[in-house]
């Protein structure tokens, strides 16, 4: 499948593309454009010309990146490259933090979703977000997982059962909580806690999850069930995770695409970008030489 | 790298002088022997209180002195209207307090813009928790008893000690509101959720064993003031139990008073206000379980 790939770049001529030698003009995607994904469609998320401002202080300098749809794309970079800065604009949750200023344009399925005309609760329910410590409400485990839908006003009783059951399975955590849903989330342990904030993240049905260093206060066991799940999730969603850990990268990520202090310096297909890294600052960061 | 390491390596290990750690030791235990002296006592007083008011006001106590009005020129019979009328009073001020309270903690932390005028507000609230009761009392009189035209009453005495609460309230409920991590306020808005559904759903659910804290402090403080409601509610004696929001009421706090300051038969009404005090005790400590029940009961659901 691989060489398919590699044979696919050669015949486009796209082997020895560098995103830094296109000089087009801001808003059109050059970066999703430079290496073909055999699958690959138009892009679910589509990031085109992105600055993002802390007060005056710039965070992000025109990026321009495309997601694809049922794959799973890896942010990495080291910390304070603007990567969680980043994902975080995918929900518009940036908008909890005054002062902040967006330039540029985010499209999910073509829709600009960075203006007023796009209502942010409604973008939160197709744009999921796991955070980087598991955050579950202090409310019960069935209620944890039944927020999502309540505040949606799904006030069916059999039907919120039903698809809490539903998440629960698909996350992986049933097995281990199926006799004890009416105990408080907080006695779950930090890696089943993930769990549910992913299966609570799953009965919103959205269509995109971003996950927000995920593992990061996780123990390894954790770490590989989460990931386990991520590529069994990747069947149906698009995935995009923010991780400072390059394995992590390379054992789920379908593309990765490396920042470094607020720029995109380099995206393709993972295994791409860690065998054969294009920009010499991406080399030095996958080899350990910083970061 | 390796010089940073060998750097540290060459250093030797800090050793305490055997005679430092003696007396560091020592200090450790005056210390702690100071604290522990310290809460014992506050202990002793406390049990001190109780102590004498059960010792002298025991006596007084039995099931005519719940059950009965007073007779004889309050020489005799019971406290019953009084119990009544302190019930209602505390009851009604918590009633106007804790969801005007609430409602301001909630804006100040949750919804108004971060600033200088926040700040004077949250000043100004801490303010009017030092206002000295009796001031309250005054107001109460100018405002609900007078211009608002409610009279001396159940209703003017529960606002006037309302207000006096709300300090209390607001400032334990924008604790608690404060406490509640940010972490799920993002989980929250990230599923799709308002700012009110998740304040409503999330933050205040996670911020009610706070908010009930500052409740049971107030209903102490609120059962126990004789002075707000001097001028606004209570009387020193009323025929029968209230039968509306706009009757005169008996009120414990004011009953001991007026028993110790005024009357004829200063031995007999002792001995009825030591036994109205421990009633008193025990009100305000039985509303306060109440309040100390639902916060245990939530923290056991909410918190592992």
């Amino acid at each position: 499948m691989h060489d398919t790939m590699v044979d696919y770049e050669k015949q486009m001529g796209l082997e020895n593309f560098h995103p830094s030698l296109v000089k087009g003009p801001v808003g059109i995607n050059m970066n999703s454009l430079g290496e073909a994904d055999l699958f690959g469609s138009e892009p679910k998320i589509d990031a085109r010309g992105v600055n993002f401002y802390y007060g005056s202080k710039k965070a992000l300098n025109n990026i321009n990146l495309g997601f694809l749809p049922r794959r799973v794309t890896a942010i990495i970079g080291p910390s304070g490259c603007g990567k969680s800065t980043f994902i975080r604009l995918l929900n518009r949750m940036h908008e909890l933090v005054p002062g902040t200023r967006l330039e540029g344009e985010i499209l999910l399925d073509g829709l600009d979703i960075t203006g007023p005309a796009c209502d942010a609760a409604e973008l939160r329910k197709r744009v999921g977000m796991v955070f980087q410590k598991p955050n579950p409400f202090p409310k019960t485990i069935f209620e944890n997982v039944a927020y999502g839908l309540e505040v949606n006003g799904v006030t069916d009783k059999e039907l919120i059962r039903g698809k809490v059951i539903d998440s629960l399975k698909k996350a992986a955590l049933w097995g281990e909580v199926k006799d004890r849903l009416k105990d408080s989330a907080l006695g779950l342990s930090g890696g089943q806690q993930q769990r549910l904030c992913i299966a609570r993240c799953l009965a919103v049905e959205p269509e995109v999850i971003l996950f927000d260093e995920p593992c990061a206060s996780l123990d390894p066991i954790s770490t590989g069930k989460i990931e386990e799940l991520i590529l069994e999730l990747k069947k149906e969603y698009t995935i995009i995770i923010v991780t400072h850990n390059m394995q992590q990268a390379a054992r789920v990520s379908d593309r990765t695409a490396f920042f470094l202090m607020g720029e995109l310096i380099e995206e393709g297909r993972t295994e791409r970008i860690f065998k054969a890294p294009r920009d010499k600052r991406t080399e030095d960061y996958i080899t350990g030489r910083f970061g | 790298m390796n010089t940073h390491e060998s750097a540290i390596a060459s250093v030797p290990p800090v050793r305490q002088p055997a005679r430092g750690r003696k007396k560091r030791g020592l200090t450790q235990k005056i210390g702690f022997a100071a604290l522990a002296a310290c809460m014992a006592a506050n202990i002793f007083f406390l049990g001190a209180i109780i102590f004498f008011i059960g010792l002298k006001g025991l006596g007084a106590i039995n099931w005519a002195f719940l059950t009965q009005a007073p007779r004889d020129a309050m020489t005799a019979g019971g406290v019953a209207p009084a119990i009544v009328g302190t019930l209602y009073l505390t009851l009604g001020a918590i009633m106007f307090a804790l969801p005007l309270g609430v409602a301001s903690a909630v804006y100040l932390t949750e919804y108004s813009p971060k600033g200088w005028i926040v700040n004077l507000l949250r000043v100004s609230v801490n303010n009017l928790a030092g206002v000295p009761s009796v001031v309250f009392g005054l107001f109460g009189l100018t405002v609900f008893v007078k211009y608002m035209g409610f009279g001396v009453s159940i209703i003017s005495g529960s606002l006037t000690l309302g207000i006096l609460a709300l300090p209390v309230i607001i400032s334990a409920s924008q604790e608690a509101l404060v406490a509640v991590p940010q972490s799920i306020r993002e989980a929250s808005l990230a599923l799709g959720a308002t700012q009110w559904e998740t304040i409503r759903k999330v933050v205040l659910p996670a911020a009610l064993p706070g908010i009930l804290t500052g409740v049971i402090l107030s209903v102490g403080r609120v059962a126990g003031e004789t002075a707000p409601i001097l001028f606004t509610a209570a009387a020193f004696y009323v025929k029968g139990y209230p039968d509306s929001p706009f009757s005169e009421v008996m009120a414990l706090p004011y009953h001991i008073y007026a028993l110790m300051t005024e009357g004829t038969h200063p031995e007999e009404q002792t001995r009825i206000a030591y036994g109205s005090s421990l009633i008193l005790l025990a009100l305000v400590l039985s509303v306060s379980m109440i309040a100390i029940f639902i916060r245990q009961r939530q923290r056991k659901t909410y918190h592992a």
